[in-house]
């Protein structure tokens, strides 16, 4: 578990807390409010920091354990800070039959990292998905929620180099539309 | 269509009837239409920028007013994308780039002459019309009916196509009875896998004293391979809404939830218009259509658990808790949801309602086989020429499907085995082809109708290599929470992994189907009763696969890692490109003379065959 980090630049992630607290105020009547919760904390901060978890249990009147255990159960929360980009690469049965282990190979080798691990540039956060829907354009990786279709192990290099180009907009930014 | 400029309170059956009528004789209706696929996939190809150019070229010509650009719901063929359909002839335009539209634009729409360059072809015949591509002949589209007719983020479009009639029909006619007996009549069994009567369920729960009752949509399609409901979520979101609204109408529930899984931004979007939209119109809310009805929705969201997907572990998870499934019974119609009735239906069942209830439950059941009645998508792909969403009769053949909708085997190598119904199913092998599929034939075949997930493999797939990929799915998806599920795959994995390597004995076969039948019988929920499902069928029709990775130590696909062998062949010309990219310095030999691989260090990461320009290099 990893607490929130304050960024160098000046901008306090801490002021993020408060927005999580009026997010947590407009669940809190609704039966079932945790899941929804730790889904826009999990948007608002990129992972779901030690802090949340203690104001969510809180704030829900929810026992930690309980918040903990609903957080590890679920492949969308993190509790480590991912990369700005989330690469999946779909590993269902239409893109595994099509190469996509030799694609996953690939990535990994490029980006020198293992499935579920950060990039040392914080730019890649490498995982594995079990079938996006999108079966027709088999194999298909995802980063964020673009979707790269017919994907080769060739092409990596080059679907990697775009978004390394792609003028790093900030994490807020990508935030501030995720909860919108 | 401009769904603000017609938009009302439908406040009855007659205004709802009236608004139908002023839609379709509305401009917007009558224009002449060009078709945007903007199905998930068609997106992904770039249908949005093609949809961009036809709106720049037509405003050029005198067209601009009368024709409209229209985006719809998946078309099915995903793998011809973007697709673009030109209403008034029906012709069909496959993968469409932004620098075609202006000839489409120029010679078509205006010139009146179709542009041959982007049709369809089958045996070089070019053909034009949609209706007659084979791939849309074969097929008879009932419950996507409107997917590639309609804008699914306007309600108008759906109103004007009989939208909501029988949510009218059976509010103003029919008793809460009738509806769940002409559901029955219909013979419409659970779309989501297990195909249970959906008549039976409803009753169950309309029985039920209880004064609060939930109605569910799970949309949590985690099968791998399967997008049958991403596609209606995505087409035709209304059909969902209103067969939820009959639905709670019949068993008397005031509050639905659909739960969608994480990984469908798209439908998460286009459902929540269509929810508002119809909450606008006064179609959702409150004394519904003047009768007295009350019924809302919500959409909760999955977070990324595949077993979320079975109904009493989904019920855990929108309480919000671990997903973890439950004993039953006590079944959900009696105990589900906070403790309260509850219906679960899969997306499909639901938008097989309206259709039912406007045709009539006896008219339903005459499409399909004796026990398995109306429609059933298939999400179709793998090694298929056209990969994509497709509808057929219940009990049509997998021989029309693979081969007459499909187009054939897209390699050029044989067919092998079509994989149904995903974790919990099976492989139909060549001399199975012509199977019918319905529920019953494909138990006997040890496969399951499944949510629809059809995968085609050609001779390049290892059989023991798809049930070793089967076992890991389930085994990393299992939720933990039962002994047989979690420790029984782990140790069916194994067995196989030790098969793949080459290090399996004769008695692991027999160790595996003991196992199997071990995990079937006394796993706690679907998941884990289903998951040695692949494994006994690719037991039952490829045995002898298993035997040759067992006894010869060898696999015919050269897909298992550890028993391939890599030759460089005489053609080598000694230029020396492997040499420099062997990471372990597997391979030998002097600049412009034969190479050679050393087998004992080569660790089989291929990419010296990768490499090689002369094909000098295989790998068997």
């Amino acid at each position: 578990m990893e607490k929130i980090q304050k960024c160098s630049c000046g901008s306090d992630e801490e002021g993020l807390l408060e927005r999580l607290e009026e997010i947590i105020i407009s669940f809190k009547d609704k039966p079932g409010a945790l899941i929804p919760v730790l889904q826009a904390t999990q948007s608002l901060f990129g992972f779901i920091p030690e802090e949340a978890i203690l104001k969510i249990s809180e704030m829900l009147n929810e026992p930690l354990s309980k918040v903990y255990g609903v957080i590890t159960f679920y492949s969308f929360f993190s509790l480590k800070p991912r990369g700005q980009f989330l690469i999946r690469v779909c590993l269902g049965t239409a893109c595994y039959v099509q190469g996509a282990n030799e694609v996953l190979t690939a990535l990994k080798q490029q980006l020198s990292i293992d499935i579920g691990e950060t990039s040392a540039d914080k730019l890649f956060t490498l995982d594995v998905g079990r079938c996006f829907g999108a079966c027709g354009l088999a194999p298909i990786i995802m980063v964020n929620e673009e979707v790269h279709q017919w994907v080769k192990p060739s092409d990596v290099k080059k679907i990697l180099n775009t978004y390394k180009k792609q003028k790093a907009s900030t994490k807020e930014e990508i935030n501030q539309e995720e909860i919108s | 269509m401009d769904t603000n400029k017609y938009m009302q309170l439908v406040t009855d059956a007659a205004a709802l009837n009236n608004l139908q009528k002023t839609l379709q004789q509305s401009k917007e209706y009558t224009s002449e239409k060009v078709f945007i696929c903007a199905g998930g996939s068609c997106i992904t190809s770039g249908s949005m920028k093609v949809k961009d150019a036809f709106l720049l070229h037509l405003r050029s010509t005198a067209l601009m007013d009368s024709v409209e650009v229209m985006e719809t719901g998946c078309l099915g063929p995903c793998a011809l994308g973007p697709v673009v359909v030109i209403g008034k002839d029906d012709t069909f335009y496959q993968k469409v780039r932004v620098q075609d539209v202006k000839e489409i634009v120029e010679k078509h729409l205006v010139g009146g002459n179709v542009v041959e360059s982007l049709l369809h072809s089958v045996d070089d015949q070019k053909i034009s019309r949609k209706s007659e591509l084979p791939f849309f002949k074969n097929q008879d589209k009932q419950v996507l009916r409107n997917c590639g007719k309609i804008n699914p983020t306007k309600i108008a479009d759906y109103i004007a196509c009989d939208g909501y009639q029988a949510l009218s029909k059976v509010l103003t006619t029919s008793t809460a009875e009738q509806v769940v007996e002409e559901v029955t009549i219909s013979g419409l069994r659970g779309r989501g896998g297990a195909g249970f009567p959906t008549g039976t369920k409803w009753n169950f729960a309309r029985k039920s004293k209880d004064s609060t009752k939930y109605i569910l949509c799970n949309a949590d399609e985690g099968d791998p391979g399967a997008f049958m409901d991403r596609s209606i979520l995505e087409g035709d979101p209304h059909s969902i809404i209103e067969g939820m609204a009959i639905g709670a109408f019949a068993i008397g529930s005031t509050q639905g939830y659909v739960y969608v899984r994480a990984e469908y931004p798209l439908a998460v979007e286009r459902l929540q218009i269509a929810i508002d939209q119809a909450r606008t119109y006064g179609l959702l809310g409150e004394n519904i259509l003047g009768t007295g009805f009350n019924f809302d929705l919500e959409i909760r969201k999955g977070s990324g658990a595949f077993v979320c997907g079975e109904e009493t572990a989904l019920i855990t998870s929108i309480e919000g808790n671990r997903g973890e499934p439950r004993p039953r019974p006590p079944f959900p119609a009696e105990k589900g949801l906070w403790n309260k009735p509850t219906v679960l239906n899969n997306v499909e069942t639901f938008s097989n309602i309206p259709l039912l209830i406007n045709l009539g439950g006896a008219q339903f059941a005459e499409t399909g086989t004796e026990k398995s009645k109306g429609t059933k998508i298939f999400a179709l792909a793998g090694t298929v020429k056209i990969s994509g969403l497709v509808e057929v009769p219940v009990g049509t053949p997998l021989r029309k499907l693979v081969y007459d909708i499909g187009g054939g085997i897209s390699s050029n190598k044989k067919y092998k085995a079509a994989q149904i119904g995903g974790p919990s199913g099976g492989c139909i092998p060549a001399e199975h082809l012509d199977v019918p599929l319905d529920y019953e034939s494909l138990n006997k075949l040890g496969a399951i109708m499944g949510s629809g997930g059809l995968i085609v493999m050609d001779e390049s797939s290892c059989m023991v290599d798809v049930a070793r990929f089967f076992l890991e799915f389930v085994q990393d998806e299992s939720c933990g929470k039962c002994v047989p599920c979690r420790e029984g795959t782990a140790r069916m994995k194994q067995i196989v992994e030790k098969i793949c390597s080459g290090n399996g004995e004769m008695k692991d076969i027999d160790e595996l189907e003991k196992l199997a039948s071990t995990v079937t019988n006394a796993s706690l929920c679907g998941l884990g009763q289903t998951a040695p499902n692949p494994v006994l069928s690719t037991l039952r029709h490829f045995r002898e696969e298993y035997i040759e990775h067992i006894v010869d130590k060898k696999c015919r696909t050269a897909v298992c890692k550890e028993l391939i062998v890599f030759e460089i062949l005489d053609l080598c010309n000694g230029c020396q490109a492997c040499k420099k990219v062997c990471p372990v310095e597997a391979i030998r030999g002097e600049k412009k003379k034969l190479h050679n691989i050393d087998d004992e260090v080569c660790i089989r990461c291929g990419l010296c065959l990768s490499t090689c320009k002369f094909e000098a290099i295989i790998k068997y």
